[in-house]
Order: structure tokens, then C-alpha cells, then sequence
């Protein structure tokens, strides 16, 4: 099967059905093997047992934006090549993302108050995640809002590319401007400065929830499929319903 | 395992990852079956979509 096959949804969910258990396996795999090592990391010497927060924290943040990364890419093959799967990867994804999203401000918060002593501080990194979080509100609603597919699918994939200004922002936030949140200590020029024992872990989470985000995607993406099959059926109900001049 | 003063904040974070997963799971678990069953009630209605007939 090649790439071009996906793009027929009966194929795709054809592949899905097939996919989907493995990837359920070795996300719960996965998971275990992560949550085990968070649960045996040594303290960090500076921050104490709060360090085991990281380890669910960064996946979360990696996430929100790679979602979004994911959408942008999706918007470009519902604008340029007008992809049949592009709206609905997009869709699908977005409910996803902020669920991601609201975890990273949700235990970064919880881990800034016994580190900085507040749960909030209106500085760069932050606010530009919380703005992202707003964002994916915002599209949600408008694929609500929009009854056509198509006619929310186009404003939705606008509106995507413009609100991937901010991934670079939220990215560089911390080296552009003076912050509390910490500078990059993974992905960085001269590699991470984290140790290993919290660096392994911390990557083993970091695949395991995006194996979950792509075993719940992929399941997203079949349910939105099934939807908009139920809507065509529904509208060649009501035609056939309608009386003829 | 020991999580000192700290260990509200800890386990508050981990709990709720484990709730948002968890509802997000049940989320898309929910509109599946939901999905499933509507579209099996117009099928038994005898509509068939048109990339579906033969």
C-alpha cells in the first residue's frame, strides 16, 4: 500500500483496524516501562523529588506544539493539494492538542509553585502557551460552529498556518526574553545537559506519549470518517425525503 | 519511594494526567460506538452512500 492508497478513507480505515491494536500494546508497554523509571529516578540535588514531575511535564509540552506542527502540515494538504484526509487529520487532532496543552500548563504550574514559589507568572513561555491552549479552543469551535466540512475545513487551515507564528515563539521564548521557565535542556545546540538518569526516562516518556497521541489520533481520525459518512447519509435522506417539481 | 514535602504537587500532577488521558480515552472510545450506531441505523433504513453502491 502506498501513501497515495491513504488517501481513500475506506483503505485508511481499513489500515486503522489494523494498526490500532499494536500500537495500543505498545503504548501501555511503553507507559509502564516510563512510569517505572520516573518512579526509580534518583532526586534531583537542587529540586528534590519534584523533578519526577519533569517527566510527565515535557512530554506534555513537546506535544502541544508538535500537534500543532502536525495540523500546520495537515492545513497545507487541505490548502495546496486538497487532500480528502488532510481536514479530517486536522479535526481529529485538535481536541488531542489541547488535552496536551492544558497538562503542560496544568503540572507546570504545579511544579512552578514549590520551585519558584507561584503558580503563575505572566512571563513569555508561559503566556505563549496559554495563548496556543486558546488557540486550539478557538479552532475547536469553529469546526463546531461551521456545519459544512469543507467551508470549516479552508478557515480552519488559515487560521492553523497563521497560529504557527507562535511555535517558534513559545520555543525561543526562554533565550529571547528574560523568564522564569528554564532554557531548553534536551533539545539544544551541544546536546542535552540533563543526566542520564533523568534523561532516559524522560525520552522513554517522551515516546510514549507520542505513541498515545498517535494511537488516539488515528482513532480520532477514524471516528471523524464515520461522522461525516452519517452526515452524507443523513443529507441523502432528507433529498430523497424532498418532493420533486 | 519517598517524595518529602513535595509529594501534594507531585501526585496532583500525575493524577491529573491520569484523568485527562483517561476521559480523553473515553472520549473517543464513546463517539466510536456512538459513530457505529448511527451509522448502522441509516444503513438499516436502506440508504447507502454513493461511493458505496455497486
Amino acid at each position: 500500500m502506498t501513501l497515495i492508497d491513504l488517501a481513500n478513507p475506506t483503505r485508511f480505515l481499513a489500515l486503522t483496524a489494523r494498526l490500532l491494536p499494536w500500537l495500543v500494546v505498545a503504548t501501555g508497554i511503553l507507559l509502564a516501562v516510563g512510569l517505572y523509571q520516573s518512579a526509580t529516578a534518583p532526586d534531583d540535588y537542587q529540586q528534590g523529588a519534584t523533578v519526577k514531575i519533569m517527566f510527565i511535564h515535557v512530554p506534555n509540552a513537546w506535544l502541544s506544539m508538535f500537534v500543532w506542527a502536525v495540523m500546520s502540515l495537515a492545513a497545507l494538504g487541505t490548502l495546496v493539494w486538497r487532500h480528502p484526509l488532510a481536514d479530517v487529520a486536522a479535526k481529529a487532532a485538535a481536541p488531542i492538542g489541547a488535552a496536551f496543552t492544558f497538562l503542560a500548563l496544568v503540572t507546570g504550574s504545579l511544579w512552578g509553585r514549590p520551585m519558584w514559589g507561584t503558580y503563575w507568572e505572566w512571563d513569555a513561555r508561559l503566556t505563549s502557551v496559554l495563548i496556543l491552549f486558546l488557540m486550539y479552543l478557538g479552532l475547536i469551535a469553529l469546526w463546531r460552529a461551521v456545519e459544512d466540512p469543507s467551508r470549516a475545513a479552508r478557515a480552519a487551515a488559515v487560521l492553523t498556518l497563521v497560529g504557527a507564528l507562535n511555535l517558534p515563539i513559545i520555543k525561543f521564548s526562554v533565550d529571547w526574553w528574560n523568564t522564569l521557565h528554564q532554557p531548553a535542556s534536551v533539545m539544544r545546540m551541544g546536546g542535552p545537559t540533563l543526566d542520564r538518569a533523568f534523561l532516559i526516562p524522560l525520552l522513554v516518556m517522551a515516546l510514549a506519549f507520542s505513541l498515545l497521541f498517535v494511537t488516539l489520533h488515528l482513532a480520532a481520525m477514524r471516528n471523524e470518517i464515520l461522522r461525516r459518512r452519517v452526515r452524507a447519509m443523513q443529507m441523502l435522506q432528507a433529498q430523497a425525503g424532498k418532493p420533486r417539481a | 519511594m519517598s517524595l518529602g514535602p513535595y509529594t501534594t504537587f507531585i501526585v496532583a500532577s500525575y493524577l491529573a494526567v491520569l484523568i485527562v488521558v483517561v476521559l480523553l480515552i473515553a472520549w473517543i472510545a464513546i463517539d466510536y460506538r456512538r459513530q457505529k450506531q448511527r451509522l448502522s441505523d441509516l444503513e438499516s433504513k436502506g440508504l447507502v452512500r454513493r461511493s458505496g453502491r455497486k
